[in-house]
């Protein structure tokens, strides 16, 4: 398999100019994602209205898989409901390990296209921890309400 | 048992690693496989493989049970392998030398049973910012349990020991120094004589991990002059699962048992239980048989290629590696103070060593990238994590090559 395959250029972007990396001051959710085996961070902030994504970011530091992912993560996911968000993690874990993915409603199609770069990952099971890492912390912020939490991945 | 000896590289001189690398089986089933990872575990000789295949063929039964001749044979095998060891480190007796799992079995039985039986509250353990996870975690658990305190030496500008600031932490109630002999993250040297000085001239004992050094240098136990030496047999060529603990005599003879079971005892009654002397009383239960006896191949084996043979290779071709890494544009080597063997660690800038690890996996370069079990020492360099190629008697220039192009081609890829 060609390694730009993997590293397609969307992932180089948006590894290297990360979108929406930034902490929120009063997050209403936020959690810490940890990997310990290469050491990888990441922190994601979630404000929501309801039970809509009002925003969403995140800092930290990793390699260009898990950056990105966190990037991408935070583009589709703000102005989501809940109910949104937890369909794109299955379908974007799916897509990830190579799994086979489930259906979803024609409205988040087009988010899922937007994913799609990185669905390499799944030739490399060593780094899907590191496209899943932001995604984990995501679910693991909602879960644990406005005092934090640590996820970790391995 | 067939004894068997290195088929391709059984002469004096300097190590000859395209020859080396017949020996090893891994290269000829992954053509074109660039093993840069000895440092996490060395591959292994067919002398080894077929050595353990062999023992269990010929001449398997447990051992120290049976009166049958097979088991006395399997005894005889699994203490020959132990006089291999004895050799191996230049101990001074064969009893001085207990079979473990490895060099984290080794610290912790030492934890266990000498600090858990020598150690009180007050006193305190030296250690270095240069250790493995494995010569810090033991010594933490029971910290907590007794109530010591842990001394940590910090590391230099360059990344050696800061021997003068080791110096000062060393007081009159340090009881125990524990440092690795080479670091596992960086391929720093430490100075372990001076280090065994200056722990006895204070009437501390000292512990050395020497799982990086014992594949790499002629090691020697009394010359060092350590209490306690520990390393693991999957670094050294040998199989996964065994490795060795060196204790002094008489500190084994004093030490109590650190798990129960059959061959370690003498004589059980419901009431009481009295111990066979080391070190057997430190070898419970069954042991890893045909792992001793593998580990005793592995280091005939780098006996037969010779130890200063191994040391002068590994010396030549880290220089050839520092020089041509350090001639790389946006390529740093993380320092290792003032003798770096074996291990070049580095970043490559604007590039996260896991996706630099990727790239090289591409190349068939097979490198550690992360925190190689040293976090405490890659947060202090405020790395986060680094590449690691870690060299074996297998490779030769070819190999640092190969790298040094496979990083070239995850800088252009990086590139944008």
């Amino acid at each position: 398999m060609d390694l730009r395959d993997l590293y397609q250029d969307i992932i180089l972007d948006h590894g290297q100019h990360p979108r929406n990396f930034r902490a929120q001051e009063h997050p209403s959710h936020f959690a810490q994602g940890h990997n310990p085996l290469c050491g990888d961070r990441v922190t994601v902030y979630v404000t929501l209205e309801g039970d809509r994504i009002r925003d969403v970011s995140f800092q930290g530091r990793g390699c260009a898989i898990s950056q990105a992912s966190a990037s991408l993560m935070t583009e589709i996911l703000q102005g989501k409901t809940l109910a949104e968000a937890e369909m794109l993690f299955k379908g974007f874990h799916a897509k990830v390990t190579g799994a086979e993915e489930p259906a979803l409603p024609a409205a988040l199609e087009e988010d899922m296209e937007r994913l799609e770069p990185l669905s390499g990952v799944k030739t490399y099971p060593a780094r899907v921890k590191c496209a899943t890492l932001a995604w984990h912390a995501f679910e693991a912020a909602l879960k644990s309400g406005e005092a934090g939490a640590t996820v970790r991945t391995e | 048992m067939t004894l068997l000896t290195p088929a391709h590289s059984a002469r004096r001189g300097p190590l000859d690693p395209r020859a080396i690398r017949r020996d090893f089986p891994i290269f000829e089933r992954n053509p074109g496989l660039v093993f840069l990872d000895s440092g996490a575990s060395a591959q292994k000789p067919a002398a080894v493989i077929d050595g353990v295949a062999e023992y269990y063929r010929s001449d398997y039964a447990n051992v120290h049970r049976g009166v049958y001749r097979l088991s006395a044979r399997s005894t005889e095998l699994y203490e020959q392998a132990r006089e291999k060891v004895r050799r191996f480190l230049n101990a001074r007796q064969a009893s001085e030398i207990v079979f473990v799992r490895g060099g984290t079995e080794g610290i912790n039985l030492v934890a266990n049973s000498w600090g858990a039986s020598m150690l009180r509250p007050g006193d305190e353990v030296l250690i270095s910012e240069l250790e493995h996870h494995s010569n810090i975690v033991p010594w933490q658990l029971l910290r907590d349990r007794i109530g010591f305190a842990l001394v940590v030496a910090p590391i230099n500008a360059t990344g050696g020991l800061d021997l003068a600031a080791f110096e000062a932490r060393l007081g009159p109630r340090t009881r125990l120094v524990a440092v690795t002999h080479h670091a596992n993250a960086t391929g720093a040297l430490l100075p372990v004589e001076t280090i065994a000085r200056l722990a006895h001239a204070r009437g501390a004992k000292l512990l050395i991990d020497g799982c990086q050094a014992a594949p790499r240098l002629p090691v020697d136990v009394q010359a060092i002059d350590c209490d306690f030496y520990v390393f693991s047999g999957h670094k050294t060529y040998g199989p996964t699962g065994i490795g060795a603990l060196y204790g002094r005599k008489e500190l084994l003879d004093a030490m109590p048992p650190w798990q129960g079971g059959g061959d370690m005892i003498l004589n059980v009654t419901f009431e009481k239980t009295t111990f066979q002397d080391p070190p057997s009383r430190f070898e419970a239960g069954t042991p890893d048989i045909s792992g001793a006896i593998g580990l005793g191949i592995a280091v005939d084996y780098m006996e037969a290629l010779g130890r200063e043979a191994i040391l002068a290779h590994e010396e030549a071709l880290t220089d050839y590696g520092v020089d041509r890494l350090s001639r790389m544009a946006g390529v740093r080597l993380v320092g290792a103070g003032q003798r770096r063997l074996g291990i070049l660690s580095f970043q490559v800038d604007g590039i996260h060593p896991h996706d630099v690890a990727t790239v090289l996996d591409q190349h068939k370069v097979a490198v550690r990238a992360g925190h190689h079990c040293a976090q405490p020492l890659i947060d202090k360099l405020g790395l986060g994590a680094t590449t690691r190629a870690s060299l074996g008697v297998y490779n030769d220039e070819s190999d640092i090559d190969a790298l040094a192009e496979a990083v070239a081609a995850a800088q252009k890829m990086f590139r944008r």
